[in-house]
């Protein structure tokens, strides 16, 4: 496209000059990020396989369906597409620094740079509250004939099958601990405190349970919590780093290294990996939220 | 775009990388529409991805036989994903302004990727098949138990997890 008549007549390949017009770093960069794409690749492929192994796997809507500060209302998508369009945002405010660079305006990629350090920061910690949502907010599952209050970790997964078969989650209560009990019954009766119910005798307990409001499930698959964590945790530590070279980058920007040096190229190759962090959440997103 | 070139704003000079013959100018306002224009293809489309999501959540509620149209849909999302990523990194990451040569190094060790996806993915399907044949125990405690109106109930499992 910028190439022009006088630019074909270059000896692109006798030395002295790049083949393909573009420094070294910003070359290196790019080789860094597709090597990084078949590492994230080969993650979420791998995660295709185990997936399609299973005659079961939870519904991305059933397990992200939070959104802070709703309580236990029902909005699957919600929170993640908050997440997603912070990355999108922050992605256009490192176009926009990348660019102010290139012009040689500093308060423009000072400018831009904050911006897109606020973004990861808010990124970072919408994954933050998600993590610590999943982990400790407890589910009820049906296992080994009693019930358990378990979250989702990386050895137990609380959305498996429903359990529809009422009279095995009325034997399963009579095995069930008074701790569980008592959650239990807490996670639908707001009358008494936590206190007063763990007062209460078992069978006291298992009285006032409300089965048909529990959508007690069975355990489900164990992988998933390993690929979730492991997958949204690489791209999180992405995103981390990415934050911290972009925090690099404006307090060189604001010292006058890229004035002095004459150019702000280091912006874009921190730029080139800030957009990959962004294009690897597209996928991301894809394979644990959308399908 | 070298007969626009104006040395006196060129503030990356070949002198600092002699190795760049050549540098990218795109003047401002032609930038700053494109850069508006992918945004809001991005936003939209990710609009239409949530949109499609939520519709695949309330097709798997209906508990109706629509595995087919739910499939559909989630290919739909994959495509939609495919062309958001394609933005990302023609625009903003600005490959589809460099040369050739380069772009080529970048993507054809992605077609790695082609046989990479449908290779894994048929591997994990057949894992499942076979288990389900030789390993009874497998396919009772896993299937779920649902969708009894259908009389495909036998296949129904297979279906339900051939997606991503």
């Amino acid at each position: 496209m910028a190439t022009t008549g006088t630019v074909h007549q270059t000896k692109w390949w006798s030395g002295g000059k790049s083949p393909f017009n573009m420094e070294y770093g910003k070359l290196m960069m790019w080789y860094f990020l597709m090597s990084d794409a078949f590492t994230f690749g080969a993650f979420l492929i791998s995660y295709g396989s185990i997936r399609f192994s299973q005659n079961f796997w939870p519904d991305p809507n059933v397990v992200f369906n939070a959104f802070p500060g709703a309580g236990h209302a029902n909005l699957p998508l919600a929170f993640v597409s908050v997440m997603t369009f912070i990355l999108i945002i922050s992605s256009v405010t490192m176009v926009l620094a990348v660019h102010a660079g290139h012009k040689g305006d500093k308060q423009g990629v000072i400018k831009w740079m904050l911006w897109t350090i606020v973004g990861g920061l808010a990124f970072l910690g919408c994954q933050a509250w998600e993590w610590h949502h999943l982990i400790t907010g407890e589910h009820a599952v049906l296992a080994d004939g009693k019930i358990e209050m378990i979250g989702q970790t990386m050895t137990g997964n609380p959305w498996g099958n429903l359990v529809e078969d009422n009279a095995a989650l009325t034997a399963a209560l009579s095995n069930t601990s008074h701790e569980t009990l008592v959650s239990l019954v807490q996670s639908h009766d707001h009358t008494h405190s936590a206190k007063e119910l763990a007062a209460m005798s078992d069978a006291q307990l298992k009285g006032m349970v409300n089965l048909a409001e529990m959508h007690v499930r069975e355990k489900g698959p164990v992988a998933f919590g390993g690929y979730f964590y492991g997958i949204t945790g690489f791209h999180g530590f992405h995103v981390f780093s990415g934050v911290i070279i972009n925090i690099i980058m404006l307090m060189m920007a604001q010292k006058d290294v890229f004035a002095k040096r004459g150019h702000y190229l280091m912006i874009e190759k921190a730029g080139l990996y800030w957009h990959f962090v962004d294009l690897v959440w597209v996928f991301v997103f894809l394979c644990f939220y959308l399908i | 775009m070298s007969n626009h070139y104006d040395p006196t704003k060129d503030i990356s000079p070949s002198a600092a990388y002699p190795e760049v013959s050549f540098h990218h100018h795109t003047d401002d306002a032609e930038f700053k529409k494109r850069v508006k224009k992918t945004t809001i293809l991005l936003s939209v489309v990710t609009i239409v991805e949530l949109a499609i999501g939520l519709l695949i959540y309330n097709l798997h509620k209906g508990e109706v036989n629509r595995d087919f149209l739910i499939l559909l849909f989630k290919g739909v999302v994959c495509i939609l994903t495919l062309l958001k990523a394609y933005w990302i990194v023609s625009i903003f990451m600005h490959l589809g302004d460099e040369i050739k040569n380069m772009i080529m190094t970048i993507i054809v060790p992605l077609l790695l990727f082609v046989w990479f996806i449908f290779a894994f993915i048929y591997e994990g399907n057949s894992y499942k098949n076979l288990r389900n044949t030789y390993d009874l125990h497998f396919k009772e405690t896993t299937t779920p138990a649902k969708h009894h109106k259908s009389d495909k109930a036998d296949e129904k499992p297979v279906e339900k997890s051939g997606k991503e």
